[in-house]
């Protein structure tokens, strides 16, 4: 089979990018959309022309490196699953392909189809983590957690910070990732202590990086490839209410014990 | 104040304060609704509600400033967190945007402000009573009646609607904003749950349900009115006595 694929292509972060037409080679259906484009790009070595960047890793669907937006969809049109899972068999021979990077001011682009995801790290840094000592393992059930609640917080867990979210959403918005998260740290035990300084300093941080408010559209769940529910956005919502009611903890006069 | 200011600067607040006058809002929208409804009844019925509303100045002159309150906040909102979304996606997709989500989800901005427009066109028609946009030629602000077992003169209302309503681009217009209304409540009072975070997977099907059909029952609610009035011929004989009234009343 071939595909017609319309890829941006940008020099660089500064310089203006734009779509380049290619007509692939002869494919296997079963090649992974990765695996197309390697070999696009090892045609395009050959005659001498720069490779399309793109940003892959594992190539198994869970580390959340591959960021390709097919079609107007994030990861393509499969629901749950990465880029990199998707094969050429989803498509038909002759099918054009608009193959873009996830759009979104705060991932400004790198090169072609490779997106700057750091203000996802600087949100993480600002509460995505919870203070405990490390050293020794604690002995297993020494902190008993409600099976519900170790459910739940696996399944926010299963992000995996692609940043599929911000780029299916209308609006750019970061919430499900944060929401994924706050959730994932504040249904443990582990993660009360910081549970309220934790929400308030990473929606501020995703305030800050420019990501854009919560519609409820649905996109951002609907495009998930590890499908996190817009439930954790409603609990998101929740716990920061409740943080600003909470407000700062203030310094009692007198101090000691009393 | 802190906590005020806190709520406005952030995304989450401006969409708790979105959530909270839009409550407000809606609650005006049913007490509209069954207000207006009084008019498939006796004449005097509606004309007897209007001037209760009309004597109580504290209640009617409350209740406008509280709803110019709350419709102010929510036009701020909505219009700032626009600008804030649309600024986040500099570059637009080629390949199409949104996907999974539905049309009204997307344009609750449009269908506001439309609303909005229709609102400000609504208030001069027949709460201002500006006479010449009302399409009939006449001045509803002559159209007057007296309640039974009363002398006051009162401003007949049930004239004023029947009269303003067999203007076919009245209707029209009226009709297309309860389409709207329908629309923007559809998404809007599911999303108020999930703003202020009351919801949960058991949860969101019912709030969507709930958002489905009181919006229907919003829009069939309103619309009966107009409809009512042009294609059913409601009132035709009353109008035209009140409208016959408004010449005696111009030469006195």
């Amino acid at each position: 089979m071939k595909v017609t694929l319309k890829v941006w292509r940008q020099k660089n972060a500064k310089a203006a990018g734009e779509f380049k037409t290619y007509t692939s080679p002869e494919l296997n259906p079963n090649m992974s959309f990765l695996e197309m484009l390697d070999v696009l790009n090892e045609e395009l070595s050959n005659r001498g022309e720069e490779p399309v960047a793109f940003d892959h890793d594992c190539r198994e669907g869970i580390c959340g490196t591959c960021a390709l937006v097919i079609n107007g969809t994030p990861h393509g049109p499969h629901k749950g699953v990465t880029t990199c899972q998707t094969y050429m068999r989803s498509f038909k021979d002759g099918d054009q392909l608009i193959i873009e990077p996830w759009r979104a001011g705060p991932f400004p682009i790198i090169k072609d189809l490779v997106c700057d995801r750091k203000s996802f790290d600087r949100i993480q840094q600002a509460g995505g983590f919870i203070t405990v000592r490390t050293g020794s393992a604690p002995d297993a059930n020494s902190i008993p957690v409600p099976k519900g609640n170790s459910d739940l917080a696996m399944d926010a867990a299963q992000c995996i910070g692609c940043g599929a979210c911000v780029a299916a959403c209308k609006n750019a918005s970061a919430m499900l990732f944060v929401a994924a998260k706050v959730s994932h740290l504040g249904l443990m035990p582990q993660g009360q202590p910081e549970r309220y300084r934790r929400v308030k300093a990473m929606v501020e941080k995703m305030d800050t990086e420019g990501f854009g408010a919560c519609t409820v559209t649905g996109s951002c769940e609907a495009v998930c490839p590890k499908e996190i529910s817009l439930d954790f956005i409603a609990r998101l919502n929740r716990d920061y209410a409740v943080s600003l009611l909470k407000g700062e903890p203030k310094r009692l006069k007198g101090g000691g014990a009393g | 104040m802190n906590l005020l200011l806190r709520l406005w600067r952030s995304s989450l607040g401006k969409k708790y304060v979105m959530a909270f006058t839009g409550i407000a809002l809606f609650g005006f929208v049913i007490g509209h609704l069954v207000g207006n409804l009084q008019v498939f009844g006796n004449p005097d019925l509606i004309n007897t509600y209007a001037h209760f509303l009309k004597s109580k100045p504290g209640l009617i002159w409350g209740a406008r400033i509280g709803l110019l309150l709350m419709v102010s906040l929510h036009f701020a909102a909505a219009v700032t967190l626009t600008l804030a979304n649309r600024a986040a996606r500099p570059i637009p997709y080629a390949g199409g945007s949104a996907p999974g989500s539905t049309w009204k989800s997307r344009h609750a901005m449009v269908s506001g402000l439309v609303i909005l427009a229709f609102v400000v066109y609504h208030l001069l028609h027949y709460t201002a009573l500006v006479g010449g946009i009302n399409g009939t030629g006449k001045d509803f602000s002559l159209l007057k009646t007296t309640l039974p077992g009363s002398n006051d003169v009162v401003p007949d209302v049930y004239a004023m609607m029947i009269l303003g309503f067999k203007v076919w681009w009245v209707t029209a217009f009226y009709l297309i904003a309860q389409a709207l209304l329908f629309l923007h409540l559809g998404h809007g009072l599911a999303s108020m749950f999930q703003s202020l975070g009351l919801r949960n997977h058991t949860w969101w099907p019912r709030i969507s349900a709930f958002a489905r059909a009181t919006s229907l029952v919003i829009f069939l609610g309103y619309a009966s009115i107009p409809i009512a009035v042009l294609v059913g011929g409601m009132g035709s004989e009353y109008a035209q006595r009140a409208l016959a009234q408004t010449s005696v009343n111009e030469a006195k």
